[in-house]
């Protein structure tokens, strides 16, 4: 293993962070504290509570996956990319690391940077709502879980875009929506029984529910079968960089 | 001696279905120079990239230090270094911190004395902590030489390193290839400027449409393939060639006092001697005699030419 490699790719990435830090880090506080305000504050004065929370702490859970979703995307999908865009990226390929290594670095520091942003929406959350994290260490079992997944899933889409336009292409119109139909900002039974249905296959959902769940203890599926959820798109993204590295796709000619 | 670079069989037909390297068969040895001289689009850049691993070969194999560059890369690519034919560089990084990066990404640990003293040899050193995109062409060609030696290759790959490069920094590039040479570095060089091969190459690698037409010393390269031209100075003008000398093919000048001869120094017989008797029985008094050299350009001129 070519640890120095993974350490100077991951450090490399984090100090790209640090160098990018107003648009890395602000602009997802900011957006949740917009969030919040429209969201919490206009939605909320009319809801209340959910269930038996409030609507101001329900959207909690939900406001952190979307930013843990969009950004460990982003950042990792930027991340492979830009060398491949700029040709640096051949110091990569010429050098006497494995796929592995790379993956390690680069996922690595994708997944780190989407789980201090998250930590960071956690603590802004905290200024508006009260929260009480019904079981600590799922939740961060899930935040960790999710990182890591979407970050992968981030590099995959690094690797097969050849231009900006596809490398935003993905995250947009999937993504976003997944997300915001994902039950981010409402349980699944507010909706009709066949939109009920429809919400079902929106994998997102599953993520939504469980982190939720590590909140509030209320979930809108249950909890094993969210884990179960994430734990196949992790494996199905494992298995997607697996057949990458294999193949050299799109990487070496 | 073991080759510390062996090519075999080398093929590499791209996805595209262009073929752009045809049985490339080299060895390169310990501490020479080589430079592989050929027209843009010759293949220079695949074969390259095909040993340092960016490239994937279609069919062949190449060995490095006796390690399989497919099946041994990590020990391979370790002794290796590249400086790539692009001005290819980040642009929000540190000087030193990039070739920081590239030393780890070889599996070294982090030495910051001897990044500085890399940064000194390639008067870098004010430089160290600058922006990459704030370097002038100049600088950032020899920040990317910094990150190739960042992990003291063995083997070092330059590719096109003077392209673009005006004549007196080509000159210390020359300078820095020769003293890495001395260090005990094997080079091996692209170019398609005759004369940068003929200046600092041990041998020269002919390669055109993905073929190596020839690699030799470049003095006997000279030799073998090199015409010659023996220029012939007579005491007094002549109006005409003599009938005699007819079967030369002589050139005279305008002015009638010297004679050009062309001759192969391929061929067993010059032709010399019996031009000289000819010369002689014709009357003409010698005044001096001189030989020139072909230079690599006529040489690669006649190549490409045969083959064509
Ligand atoms: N990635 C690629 N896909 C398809 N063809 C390529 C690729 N890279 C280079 N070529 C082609 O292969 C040939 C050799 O290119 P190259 O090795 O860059 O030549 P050189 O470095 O001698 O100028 C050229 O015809 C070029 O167009
Ligand atoms: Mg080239």
């Amino acid at each position: 293993m070519n640890w120095y490699a993974i350490g100077v790719i991951y450090k490399q990435e984090m100090l790209r962070t640090w160098n990018t830090m107003l648009q890395s880090i602000a602009s997802p506080v900011i957006s949740t504290c917009l969030y919040f305000v429209v969201f919490g504050a206009a939605i909320g004065s009319r809801i209340e509570t959910v269930g038996s929370v409030s609507y101001g702490s329900f959207i909690v859970p939900g406001l952190i996956m979307l930013s843990l979703l969009t950004q460990s995307i982003s950042n990792a999908s930027f991340g492979i990319y830009f060398p491949k865009f700029t040709g640096t990226i051949y110091e990569i390929l010429s050098a006497p690391i494995s796929f592995l290594e790379v993956v390690l670095g680069y996922v690595g520091a994708a997944a780190t940077k989407s789980l201090i942003i998250g930590a960071i929406i956690l603590a802004t959350a905290g200024f508006f709502v009260e929260l009480n994290i019904a079981h600590p260490f799922w939740m961060l079992a899930f935040l960790i879980l999710t990182c890591i997944t979407f970050s992968l899933f981030g590099f995959i889409i690094g690797i097969w875009a050849d231009s900006f336009e596809k490398l935003q292409l993905i995250p947009l119109l999937v993504i976003t929506p997944l997300v915001f139909l994902g039950g981010s900002f409402y349980s699944v039974d507010m909706l009709p029984p066949f939109w009920q249905k429809v919400t079902l296959f929106n994998p997102v959902l599953y993520l939504i529910s469980g982190f939720r769940w590590s909140f509030f203890d209320v979930a809108d599926v249950s909890v094993g079968i969210s884990l179960a959820m994430i734990v196949l798109f992790l494996t199905l993204c494992i298995a997607i960089v697996w057949w990458m590295f294999k193949t050299g796709y799109k990487l070496r000619q | 001696m073991q080759p510390i670079v062996s090519i075999k069989n080398l093929s590499k037909t791209y996805q595209s279905g262009h073929k752009a390297l045809n049985n490339i068969n080299l060895d390169i040895f310990k501490g020479e120079i080589i430079a592989l001289l050929g027209p843009n689009g010759a293949g220079k850049t695949t074969l390259i990239s095909t040993i340092c691993g960016i490239v994937t070969p279609s069919s062949g194999s190449i060995t490095v230090d006796g390690y399989d560059t497919v099946k041994q890369y990590r020990q391979t690519r370790a002794i290796i270094g590249l400086v790539p034919q692009e001005l290819t560089l980040g642009a929000f990084d540190a000087v030193a911190n990039t070739i920081a990066f590239s030393r780890g990404l070889h599996g070294k640990p982090a030495d910051p004395a001897y990044i500085d003293k890399l940064l000194t040899d390639l008067s870098l050193l004010d430089k160290r902590d600058s922006m990459l995109m704030t370097l002038s062409g100049g600088m950032k060609r020899r920040v990317l030489i910094g990150k190739a030696l960042a992990h003291r290759p063995t083997v070092l790959f330059l590719d096109e390193p003077t392209a673009g490069v005006d004549v007196e920094l080509r000159k210390d590039m020359w300078n820095l290839v020769r003293e890495l040479r001395d260090s005990g570095v094997t080079i091996i060089l692209t170019t398609h400027y005759i004369e940068e091969a003929e200046s600092i190459a041990d041998r020269v690698g002919v390669i055109n449409n993905g073929e190596l037409l020839l690699v030799e010393d470049k003095s006997t390269l000279m030799n073998k393939l090199g015409s010659k031209q023996l220029t012939i100075e007579l005491r007094e003008s002549i109006s005409g060639i003599p009938e005699t000398l007819t079967k030369y093919e002589l050139e005279l000048s305008e002015d009638g006092t010297t004679l050009l001869y062309h001759y192969d120094t391929r061929q067993s017989r010059t032709g010399i001697t019996s031009l000289m008797k000819d010369i002689n029985a014709a009357g003409l008094v010698l005044k001096d005699l001189h030989t020139k050299q072909s230079s690599l350009e006529d040489i690669f001129v006649n190549l490409l030419q045969a083959e064509s």
